[in-house]
């Protein structure tokens, strides 16, 4: 079939603006939609306050402090774990055999279906291990979850890094490990942030492993044996038993905002830190 | 080959013996014999793919990096098998300065630039490292140039000024040799001038062996030059003499510009 080139011109054009028009007005729509239901619910009351009567009335405090201290909780325990392993992989290892088993692991846990990552979780942290619903078990079980993205994208970005900083480096008298903790980390450091801001998301919003591992007990935690209910889970457990559609869209409000307010905030940092190195 | 007798009022610095270079099964120096003098300046030309580079890259054992990398034959400095067992590879890396093709700035400020080696060695007293910085752009001429801006980002430097930077930076390590890998390849007339100029000061305090695919640039600045072709040394002797009357046919193909 012949067209005027012009014409198609116009009409790939067309086709492909309406794609991403669609993509954004999903979210866009996604976004008004939860805002709409949810921000009247939310005032310095139900941010401030635990919840009520099963979370009917009251806030949702004490699951903000569930969800940021079951994020850490596996920030702190993915993040040393992720790089490192970005580290060697890149510039450790050539490539052979073994670097390939270890990126198709890798590769092969991030397509595990987080349910399952929850009942790994229940039965050696929580069982097992005797850590029972905790922010321990919860926070271990979200960190190998979110190991994979960490590991691809801070691979990706320190392979991103010029091997010509490598040669400079060694030239000038370097060690290996001078090399990259000074010149090859710092350059790829924007590409593990970004890893690591996907990582947050992710743990988050995520409801089923966390369900089987960190329990749904809305009591604010003392400790990382408390088990704790995350935003998320509150979200769903407030929805699924039908005990108040509006205080689950305030919450589900809170979380949307949450993620937004990190991602621009952590992009901000980035901005001021690549200034500051460029 | 070399004619060692009319420069025998000056001191061997480098001393290379039968040294072979090869990255997996690929051959890419054949037994190379040569000596480099103290306070001169050596040019090596010769087409690309000669060996040059990673002529030089074997001398600061930066070739180790390649994987399959393997030697055979000697490389002495001041009398010391460079390639033995009890030498530090990063201590040799410091006495022999490399400068690349292309200029690469970190992407740190001019300053941290010129101290990097200083600071990865250990160096901690700031007096002595502001002292290294004005010293070391002074040599090469670019104090006049940066003083005031000293902590702005090196990468909003010329292409010219970044490579003298990255001289500065070498020679901010105090080595005794200088290794420029065809150091004004993508830089303008007065770029290249300059970095000339600066060359023939450094050779009062320092050996500097320059890689060049520009004749004329070995003929400008080299005490002796050597002309390198398929890996293998062809013909190593004073400027003036490789340019003029070689022994050869193949160097005066060459620098005649018949091939290459």
């Amino acid at each position: 079939m012949y067209l005027n080139p012009r014409i198609e011109q116009k009409i790939v054009r067309t086709v492909l603006w309406l794609f991403t028009f669609i993509t954004v007005a999903i979210l866009v729509f996604i976004i008004v939609f939860i805002l709409r239901k949810g921000l009247p619910v939310v005032t310095w009351e139900f941010l401030s306050r635990n919840p009520i009567d099963m979370g009917k009335s009251g806030g949702i405090f004490s699951t903000v402090i569930g969800t940021v201290a079951l994020t850490l909780m596996a920030l702190l325990v993915a993040t040393p774990l992720g790089v490192g392993t970005a580290i060697y992989l890149a510039e450790y290892t050539s490539e052979n055999r073994i670097t390939r088993i270890i990126r198709f692991g890798a590769e092969c846990l991030a397509g595990i279906p987080s349910i399952i990552f929850g009942l790994f979780g229940f039965i050696l942290f929580v069982t097992k291990l005797g850590f029972g619903w905790s922010i321990l078990s919860g926070g271990l079980t979200l960190a190998f979850m979110i190991l994979p993205t960490i590991i691809r994208t801070s691979e990706e970005a320190i392979r991103a890094v010029p091997a010509s900083f490598r040669q400079v480096s060694f030239s000038l008298g370097s060690t290996k490990w001078q090399t990259v903790s000074r010149v090859v980390l710092p350059s790829a450091l924007p590409g593990i942030v970004t890893g690591v801001i996907l990582s947050i998301g992710r743990s988050i919003g995520e409801t089923a492993a966390v369900i089987f591992t960190a329990g749904s007990v809305l009591r604010l935690p003392s400790s990382v044996f408390s088990s704790s209910r995350t935003m998320a889970v509150h979200f769903y457990i407030l929805a699924r038993e039908g005990i108040s559609m509006s205080m689950a869209y305030g919450t589900a409000a809170v979380l949307v905002v949450s993620i937004l307010v990190i991602n621009l905030a952590t992009y901000y940092l980035m901005e001021k830190f690549i200034r500051r190195y460029s | 080959m070399s004619d060692t007798v009319s420069m025998g009022s000056k001191s061997v610095a480098i001393a290379v013996n039968d040294f072979s270079h090869y990255l997996g099964s690929e051959q890419m120096l054949n037994k190379l014999n040569l000596e480099v003098f103290h306070n001169e300046i050596l040019a090596i030309i010769g087409p690309s793919a000669s060996g040059k580079t990673t002529f030089l890259r074997s001398l600061n054992r930066l070739n180790d990096l390649l994987p399959g990398s393997r030697v055979e034959g000697r490389i002495t400095i001041d009398g010391q098998d460079i390639y033995g067992p009890e030498v530090s590879v990063v201590e040799l890396r410091r006495r022999l300065g490399m400068v690349f093709a292309t200029p690469v700035a970190l992407p740190r400020s001019i300053y941290e630039n010129v101290i990097f080696g200083n600071r990865m060695a250990g160096t901690r007293d700031r007096r002595h490292l502001d002292e290294i910085v004005r010293e070391s752009l002074e040599q090469v001429g670019l104090w006049t140039e940066v003083c005031d801006r000293l902590d702005s980002s090196a990468l909003k430097l010329s292409g010219g000024q970044q490579q003298r930077l990255c001289i500065a930076r070498i020679l901010a390590l105090r080595p005794e040799f200088i290794l420029l890998d065809e150091p004004t390849s993508g830089l303008d007339p007065i770029s290249t001038m300059k970095i000339e100029n600066s060359l023939d000061h450094l050779k009062k305090d320092y050996t500097i062996i320059l890689v060049t695919n520009n004749t004329k640039q070995a003929a400008r600045v080299a005490d002796r030059t050597a002309f390198f072709l398929s890996g293998e040394l062809i013909e190593i002797g004073p400027t003036d003499k490789i340019f003029t009357a070689p022994d050869n046919v193949k160097t005066n193909d060459y620098v005649s510009g018949r091939f290459g």
